[in-house]
Formats: structure tokens, C-alpha cells, sequence
């Protein structure tokens, strides 16, 4: 057969159901599938029952310290304990003002996920509730009890280092990758300097360099408080690993973004702000947010320079000498707090990049 | 005096001398198609007129302006100068709309609905109009030039600067383009168009000018550059481009 014309049309008909892996397949599919789920399900067999004995039909649900002999899990500590871990030495009786503060960032932080509500308002919407969150925490305004930042602990802690590094240092992070690029060669190896520098320091070393050189570079009396010289610290710290991660983003850019601005006669501040960086930022959201996990856990470290995070609130509450510290309910609880935190966000994270932001599928 | 006038204009691109003495001036009103080989300054030439790049001697002026390296003197000539790109450079997360508005809003301060107003008869002439809520990455090639179009026009520019605005497009999607580029032409528009469609050339143009290793070459009305080129080298680049 030469020669070929089509005489009917074809019309479109739907696509065949992607037939679905099994359960069995996935899991005894292959040898390493067969492997890993065998030693998987040795090791829940192994454990499963010393954990039940332990957890549940062992564990102590209510009552005092010496109730807790060691038999079994201790849960009635993490009963009476879990608000010292989870607000510090905040003033018990004003416990309702730390809720809020934690109310008030996640509900930003929820309203602010989906990219339909990624707009200037929002932005003021942070502004004005982080304002709120903290004048609710320090009180002295509106006849709140002021409660100064060495008695604050906890969980708001944990959230007040990683929401405000992060929100400060984003700004500055923007700085810095654009003055990198920058076509002055003296602005351009400041910014090198000062990303680098940060980050060839642990942040533990930054914790411990700004708590120490701050106070002595400020006139003698002027005292500056513990939890701002840790945000200080920690803000520059994300402020170095967020330029980096927009540099990325920047260097990814077809020229042809900046001309076609250029050629629009768009001043250098309206091309940046309204072409080159909504494109940028949105090339590394991944790791920006990858970025934002490795912050929370960082906020751990101020433990360091004497603040009571969620950590080390707890490590305080086992002190108690009225309880046999039970340190692996207290620790399993907390790290579940951080997993709650950190897993959402990589879940988030997935579910933004299968968004198809700009009508194109990625 | 004429709207655009180049004098004696080079450009070096580090050691290679990209412009040699480059003279060429352009009336209100009348349409220029550049061509000649590949590497031979076209692009140079007319991203020089609106200062994407800069030149190194000799003098432009754009509509009496004469263009220095000072930045407010550059944007206002860019503001009067249009300028479509090959590979289009629409912005990916911006609408059609908001591509063709961005610009009218931020630099000329118009208002919205009124820069809106303006971008959808700019989008309705290029044939596009019922696309506008869609973003750049939901178009095909011809589609997103004749929206970089619009988008060029909606400033309202005295001059368009058209570079090779075909040449990444499937041979179905030139001619929409090209339509489009006669239909600017007949309205009066001031043109320089690097391009290798020479039925625009004969079509439109008032003048051609032919280029090589940075030199204007030769420059004649399309009937005589096509009929009786004067010079080896533009005889050579004819035969090769029209069999
Ligand atoms: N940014 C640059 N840096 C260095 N050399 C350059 C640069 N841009 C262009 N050149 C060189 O200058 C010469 C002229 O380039 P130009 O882009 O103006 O050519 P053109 O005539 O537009 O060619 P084409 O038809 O391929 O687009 C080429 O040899 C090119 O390699
Ligand atoms: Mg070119």
C-alpha cells in the first residue's frame, strides 16, 4: 500500500482508566518492595505490644507524681503539665491571650495558603494581626496585665521566632539576592559578604555572637530584651538562606522578562516588584518552603540564650521534682507538636505545586 | 528633521565591533524591514533605538531626543517606542489583560478601567479580544505575538520595533501575525521590522534596508532592492533567500 486517504474522521473518544496498582503490588511488587515491607512488619510486631503494654494497659491517665512508678507511660504528667509546656510561665490565669496569639497565626496562616489570596491586603492583614498577637501577649495596653517577654514560653514562642524571622528576614532576603546581581561591584560583594558570612555560622554560634555583642555595642543601661536579640539572630540566619533560595529563582529567569519591562519603559523598581520577583518567587516555592521547616525546628536552639520555646519548656516542666520525669512522654508530645507543624507545611508544599498558578499546568 | 536619526553609530560587543558607523534616518509615518544574514547587527541595531543596548559612539535621537545613558532621558524615549520581540517575552502570571494594562497603569498612571478600556479595543484589533482572561501560557505562538502587539501598542507609542516577530512561529501562525503588521502599516504606524518575509517587505515597506557585519549594506525601495540589487553582497543574500 503507496497511497493513503483518510475518508471518515475519527472522533475523540476518553481516555482509558490508568489501571491502578494493586496493594499487593505495591507492597511485594519487587524484591526491595518485598524486603522493606517484611522488615517493616517484623519490626511493628516486635514493638506493637511493649508499646501497648507500655501507652495503654500500663499507662497512668490521672493523679499525682508518685502514682508514677515507671511501669507504665505517665500520662497523667503531660495532664497537669501540658499548659506550663505549652504557654511557659505565662500567668496562668491569662492563658486566653497566648490562645489568641496562636489563633491569630494560624488563622492568617490558613487564610494566606491558597494563591488566590496572595495580594497586598493580605500582607497588611499580617502586619496588623502580628501587631495584635503581641500586644496581646505583652499587655499594658487597653487594661491587660503587662506580662514582659522573660515571663512568655512556649508554644507562642516557638511561633513569635519562626513567624516574625521569617517575615522580617523575607524583605531582607530580597535585599540581599538583588544586590547580588546588582551591577555595583560594591553592593554586589556586601551582599556576598554578608549571605556567606551568615551562612558559614551555625546558628547556634549567631545565637550566641548577637546575644553577647549586641548589649555591648548599645549605650551602658539601654537593656534590650532576650526574646528581640534571638529574633535579631534568627531574622539575618533566614535572612541568608531565603537569598539564596531567591537567587535561584532570580537566575532562572529568561532575560527576555526584564527586556520586554525595559521596553515598557517600567522604572527599575516597578519591574523588579511587579515582573521579576512574583516570576522568582514563584520558580522556588519548594525550597522557600522547605526553608520555612528547617526555621521552625531552628527555633529550638534558643533554648541556648535562655528562652523557654516549646522545647525547653518542656525540658523545665521535667525538673519538677514532685514527678519522675518522664522524659519520653514529655518529648513524644512535643515532637508530635513540631510534626503536626512541619508535616502540613511539606503537605502544603505538594499541594502548591500541583497547583497550576498562571492557567499552565507545571 | 526626521522622527529617528542614527549618526555614525558603533557598538562593540567586548572586542567585536557589532555597529561600524551605522546612518540611518527615519521619517514620521514611513516603514523600514531590515534584513540580512544571521549575526549581521540587525537585532543591534534596532535595540539600540530604544537603548536596550547601549551604543558606544556616534548619536541616536528618537523624536528629537537625543539618547544618553541617563535614565530618565531612556524612559521617556521607551515610552514613545513600541517593541515586539521574537520570542514574544509576554508575562507568564499576568493575565492578557493585565500583560496589556501593566504598563499604561505603572508608567503613564492611567487609570484602570479607562487602561482596560484601551487594552480591550487594542486586543479586539489584533483578533484576540475574546482571550483576554487568559494567561500567556494558554495561547498558542501566534496568539501571545499578537497580544505582544497589543500589548506594545497600549502605550500608545509614536514607534513599533519589530524583531524577526515571525521567525519562532509555525508557518500557519505567520501569516495571522503578518496581518496584523500590514494592518499597523495602513494605520500610519512608524515601522522598523527586522524580518526575512519579503512578500511584507514588498508589501508594506518604503524602504529596505540590507545589513552585513555591521554595516548598512544597501537601502532602496523594496521595488528597486528587489529588482536591481546594486551590491555583490545583497545579490548573494537575495539568491540564497528567494531561490
Ligand atoms: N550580548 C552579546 N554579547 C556578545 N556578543 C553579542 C551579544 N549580542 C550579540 N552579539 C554578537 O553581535 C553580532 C550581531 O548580533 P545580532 O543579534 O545583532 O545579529 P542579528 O543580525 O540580529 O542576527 P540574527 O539574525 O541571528 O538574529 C553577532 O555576532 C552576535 O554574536
Ligand atoms: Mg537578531
Amino acid at each position: 500500500m503507496t497511497g493513503f486517504v483518510q475518508t471518515q474522521s475519527i472522533d475523540a473518544r476518553t481516555a482509558p482508566l490508568a489501571a491502578r496498582r494493586s496493594l499487593f503490588r505495591v507492597l511485594f511488587g519487587d524484591v526491595l518492595s518485598t524486603v522493606s515491607t517484611l522488615v517493616i512488619l517484623f519490626a511493628v510486631i516486635a514493638l506493637a505490644p511493649k508499646l501497648v503494654s507500655w501507652g495503654l494497659l500500663n499507662g497512668i491517665w490521672a493523679g499525682e507524681g508518685t502514682q508514677c512508678t515507671g511501669a507504665g507511660a505517665c500520662w497523667a504528667f503531660l495532664r497537669a503539665k501540658y499548659p506550663f509546656i505549652l504557654f511557659g510561665i505565662y500567668p496562668p490565669g491569662q492563658y486566653w491571650r497566648p490562645i489568641g496569639l496562636i489563633v491569630i497565626f494560624i488563622g492568617l496562616t490558613l487564610y494566606s495558603l491558597p494563591p488566590k489570596n496572595w495580594k497586598t491586603s493580605t500582607l497588611w492583614a499580617w502586619v496588623i494581626g502580628t501587631v495584635v498577637a503581641l500586644a496581646l501577649m505583652a499587655g499594658g495596653v487597653l487594661g491587660l496585665e503587662a506580662v514582659p517577654t522573660d515571663s512568655w514560653g512556649g508554644l507562642p514562642v516557638t511561633l513569635i521566632l519562626t513567624v516574625l524571622s521569617l517575615g522580617l528576614g523575607f524583605p531582607l532576603a530580597i535585599a540581599l539576592a538583588l544586590g547580588r546581581q546588582s551591577d555595583l561591584k560594591t553592593v554586589k560583594y556586601i551582599c556576598v559578604a554578608v549571605i556567606e558570612g551568615i551562612r558559614g555560622l551555625p546558628l547556634l554560634s549567631l545565637l550566641f555572637i548577637v546575644s553577647i555583642l549586641l548589649p555591648l555595642m548599645l549605650p551602658d543601661g539601654l537593656k534590650i530584651d532576650k526574646l528581640l536579640r534571638a529574633l535579631v539572630a534568627m531574622t539575618v540566619f533566614s535572612a541568608a538562606y531565603l537569598a539564596e533560595v531567591l537567587r535561584g529563582g532570580l537566575q532562572g529567569l529568561h532575560n527576555g522578562q526584564g527586556e520586554a519591562a525595559d521596553a515598557l519603559s517600567l522604572s527599575w523598581w516597578s519591574k523588579t516588584r511587579l515582573i521579576i520577583l512574583p516570576q522568582a518567587i514563584s520558580k522556588v516555592i519548594p525550597p522557600l518552603t522547605n526553608t520555612v521547616v528547617v526555621m521552625v525546628k531552628n527555633t529550638s536552639l534558643v533554648l541556648i540564650v535562655g528562652l523557654y520555646d516549646l522545647l525547653s519548656a518542656g525540658r523545665a516542666a521535667l525538673a519538677d521534682p514532685a514527678w519522675p520525669a518522664p522524659f519520653a512522654e514529655t518529648y513524644g508530645f512535643i515532637a508530635l507538636i513540631y510534626f503536626i507543624i512541619c508535616f502540613s507545611i511539606t503537605r502544603y508544599t505538594h499541594w502548591i505545586e500541583r497547583q497550576n498558578l498562571f492557567g499552565v499546568n507545571r | 528633521m526626521a522622527f529617528i536619526e542614527l549618526n555614525g553609530v558603533n557598538k562593540w560587543y567586548g572586542q567585536y565591533h557589532a555597529l561600524r558607523d551605522v546612518t540611518l534616518s527615519v521619517d514620521k509615518g514611513e516603514r523600514i524591514v531590515i534584513c540580512g544574514p544571521s549575526g549581521s547587527g540587525k537585532s543591534t541595531l534596532i535595540r539600540c533605538i530604544n537603548a536596550l543596548e547601549g551604543h558606544h559612539q556616534g548619536t541616536i535621537s528618537v523624536g528629537g531626543t537625543a539618547l544618553t545613558s541617563d535614565i530618565k532621558t531612556v524612559e521617556g524615549v521607551r515610552k514613545s517606542v513600541g517593541m515586539v520581540f521574537q520570542s514574544f517575552n509576554l508575562f507568564p502570571h499576568l493575565t492578557i489583560l493585565e500583560n496589556c494594562t501593566l504598563a499604561p497603569i505603572h508608567v503613564k498612571k492611567i487609570k484602570k478601567a479607562q487602561a482596560e478600556d484601551l487594552a480591550m479595543s487594542l486586543l479586539e484589533r489584533v483578533r484576540i479580544g475574546e482571550q483576554a482572561l487568559k494567561y500567556p501560557g494558554q495561547l498558542s505562538g501566534g496568539q501571545q505575538q499578537r497580544v505582544a502587539i497589543a500589548r506594545a501598542l497600549c502605550m500608545q507609542p509614536d514607534v513599533m520595533l519589530f524583531d524577526e516577530p515571525t521567525s519562532a512561529l509555525d508557518a500557519e501562525m505567520v501569516k495571522e501575525v503578518l496581518d496584523i503588521m500590514v494592518d499597523l502599516a495602513g494605520s500610519g504606524m512608524t515601522m522598523l521590522c527586522v524580518t526575512h518575509e519579503m512578500g511584507f517587505a514588498r508589501q508594506v515597506a518604503d524602504r529596505v534596508v540590507f545589513m552585513d557585519a555591521g554595516q548598512i549594506i544597501e537601502m532602496n525601495t523594496p521595488d528597486a532592492f528587489f529588482r536591481a540589487p546594486q551590491h555583490d553582497r545583497t545579490r548573494q543574500f537575495l539568491s540564497q533567500i528567494l531561490h
